[in-house]
């Protein structure tokens, strides 16, 4: 009985080890998360407030000029700079910021039901020093968005990602390893007819099940909708369309599903951290946001947010719309250039 | 001058050349077919049989070499009319047979009938199957239907019969004869001798990526091997044999196979030399023994 036990034991670890993907991935994997997390929030404090400062402080007197240096060098105390008020008011109102000051004009915003508004509030009293230089308050009714809910944009857009890459693109590498896509070749159809009918039948899938997954969550947790529907569904459109273009990109000549499985994780685990899907890059270092703005799933899920959580409109997320449509057109013309029927 | 009843060939190879680096799979291959008729490719793994006929489909490009289809280069027509049914060919996942089928057959303009197909190719009783169990001659008579879902005019079988049971194998002959006589022309790939003797009107053999002989079944026969094999199950120690009057080869398990036109003179000889006759197996020669005696070595190690 140990024998047959020890054989197969020692026949199971030579497989593992032998699989060079899987052993890559279980050892590499974790190294990257934390590799990745460090980098993301090195010299961040997990609790930090942040103040959207608009407006020009030039016209400002000496002693007010001192009030704001003091306040702005306060720890723990993040300043981000805004064109537009209406839009860091906006941005306080749903408790993504704690307050928001307009050096110009002297005078600040808090929300009456944010905590951090009442801190920071306290912080900037103290960097006036009751020296009344004429501080100008203002409140806004906020409602902190629930983070479930602001959530829920993100997990659509994982989802509508994994379905994109691995359920086209692994699909590919497999068809084409076991020889389904060389039948083909061997017909009249051409490469981008077949691409075509793959994306087409991707988008209904996925399309549908967001819509019932949607549906179901609407119904159980009651998430509103702010925006128009029609809108999203442009956003969920074009994002699909996004993501399983990238996928068929993935898949063009590959023909090892090991390679093929390595590759689609490579791209998929740090756009899933990197796209705001679980936490907001709102205060990240700059080339975080930069990164972050080239994956096509970051344009998704911010879309879709702005129009489910803040009830945004078309003229709010055209450029992003457009990001997305651009990028499905570039992935889906190299895809179809370097499309190969056959294992290479 | 040509003859008045000649017809272009439906299909002919100038001198075909293949490498993969510095590997000549194909080297210098030229025939030609005529309309209506079974022409077979015989020859062992790796001579070039499958590499050669993926050209012809267009499935690999040649180094060099002329291919043509009616008389003219090929082009969209050509995929339009032939079929194809590969060596070793996965199906879609989840789909039934008749999906399967169904899904090909609008790929073409031309289409045979639904219900044509499913009769020809024995596929009844398993249309509502799922592509992931049929067994392995269902698979291949599944892939032999999605190769004439167009009704084409030249159909490629590249090892059609390769792992199947003598029963598949059987039902599957009985498809290409059906084929033969609506006038299809075939082009079959095949190691196994009795196939090729069974099916092809017109046989050449491979070899290294050559072709080595060429002619009907029975001219090759005639031409190469008209005499009798003698199979001595063996060991046969190899001094027993030397300045033996006729070609021996050694073959599987330690085997040895004597070709001689004269068996009387050679059964003497065999027993002048006390070599043990036990066993001994004595037939009328066949395609394994031309290519054993043209080659060396044996059409299946």
């Amino acid at each position: 009985m140990f024998v047959r036990i020890w054989a197969l034991f020692m026949a199971r670890n030579k497989e593992f080890v032998r699989d060079r993907s899987s052993l890559g991935w279980s050892l590499l994997f974790p190294f990257l998360v934390i590799a990745g997390f460090s980098l993301m929030f090195s010299g961040r404090v997990t609790q930090t407030y942040t103040v959207g400062m608009v407006g020009d402080p030039a016209k400002l007197g000496v002693d007010r000029a001192q009030v704001l240096e003091r306040f702005e060098n306060t720890r723990f105390v993040d300043t981000v700079a805004f064109e537009n008020r209406d839009d860091a008011i906006a941005r306080l109102g749903r408790h993504s910021l704690d307050m928001v000051f307009d050096r110009g004009n002297f005078e600040y915003w808090v929300s009456d039901s944010s905590p951090g508004s009442y801190i920071v509030e306290k912080m900037l009293l103290a960097a006036e020093r009751r020296e009344h230089k004429s501080l100008r308050r203002n409140t806004v009714q906020g409602r902190e968005i629930p983070y479930v809910e602001w959530l829920f944009p993100g997990i659509l857009g994982m989802n509508m990602m994994f379905s994109g890459l691995f359920g086209v693109g692994y699909v590919v590498v497999h068809y084409r390893k076991n020889g389904v896509l060389k039948r083909l070749s061997a017909s009249p159809m051409k490469a981008w007819e077949y691409l075509l009918s793959q994306v087409l039948s991707r988008v209904v899938i996925m399309f549908s099940t967001t819509a019932i997954v949607y549906a179901g969550c609407v119904l159980l947790y009651r998430f509103p909708c702010r925006g128009s529907y029609l809108l999203l569904v442009l956003v969920f459109l074009l994002g699909s369309f996004s993501m399983i273009s990238l996928g068929l990109l993935v898949a063009a000549r590959l023909s090892s599903e090991e390679l093929a499985g390595g590759l689609l994780n490579l791209i998929s685990w740090p756009m899933m951290f990197l796209s705001g899907v679980w936490f907001s890059l709102e205060g990240s270092k700059p080339w975080v946001q930069s990164v972050s703005n080239i994956f096509p799933l970051t344009h998704l899920i911010e879309s879709a947010r702005l129009v489910m959580n803040e009830g945004a409109g078309f003229h709010d997320i055209r450029i992003r719309l457009l990001i997305m449509l651009i990028m499905s057109l570039v992935f889906l013309a190299a895809g179809s250039l370097m499309f190969e029927w056959k294992k290479q | 001058m040509t003859h008045p009843q000649e017809k272009t060939p439906i299909l002919e190879i100038r001198q075909l050349v293949k490498t993969f680096g510095s590997f000549t799979a194909v080297s210098g291959v030229s025939f030609s077919i005529s309309e209506g008729i079974c022409y077979g490719l015989l020859g062992p793994n790796g001579a070039g049989k499958t590499t050669t006929i993926e050209m012809i489909e267009g499935l690999l490009a040649p180094d060099s070499g002329e291919i043509l289809y009616k008389g003219k280069k090929r082009d969209s027509r050509f995929y339009e009319e032939v079929g194809i049914q590969f060596q070793n060919t996965e199906l879609p996942h989840q789909l039934t047979v008749g999906e399967t089928l169904a899904t090909f057959r609008s790929l073409y303009r031309r289409k045979r009938s639904m219900d044509d197909l499913i009769a020809l190719c024995h596929l009844d009783d398993i249309l509502h199957k799922d592509n992931r169990k049929i067994s392995g001659g269902q698979k291949q008579r599944l892939l032999l239907a999605m190769a004439i879902a167009n009704d084409p005019d030249l159909v490629f079988l590249d090892e059609p019969t390769t792992g199947l049971d003598p029963q598949a194998r059987r039902h599957l002959w009985d498809i290409v004869f059906q084929l033969k006589s609506r006038g299809k022309t075939l082009v079959l790939t095949t190691h196994y001798m009795e196939e090729a003797q069974f099916l092809c009107d017109r046989i050449a053999i491979m070899d290294n990526g050559r072709i080595i002989a060429e002619d009907t079944p029975a001219g090759l026969l005639n031409d190469h091997v008209k005499g009798t094999s003698l199979i001595l199950p063996g060991p046969v120690h190899p001094d027993k044999l030397k300045d033996f009057p006729f070609p021996w080869f050694p073959v599987r398990e330690n085997s040895v196979e004597i070709q001689t036109m004269d068996i009387q003179r050679c059964l003497q000889e065999l027993l002048l030399r006390q070599i043990d006759l036990t066993g001994v197996t004595v037939r009328p020669q066949n395609l394994e023994d031309l290519f054993l005696k043209l080659t060396g070595h044996a059409l299946r190690e």
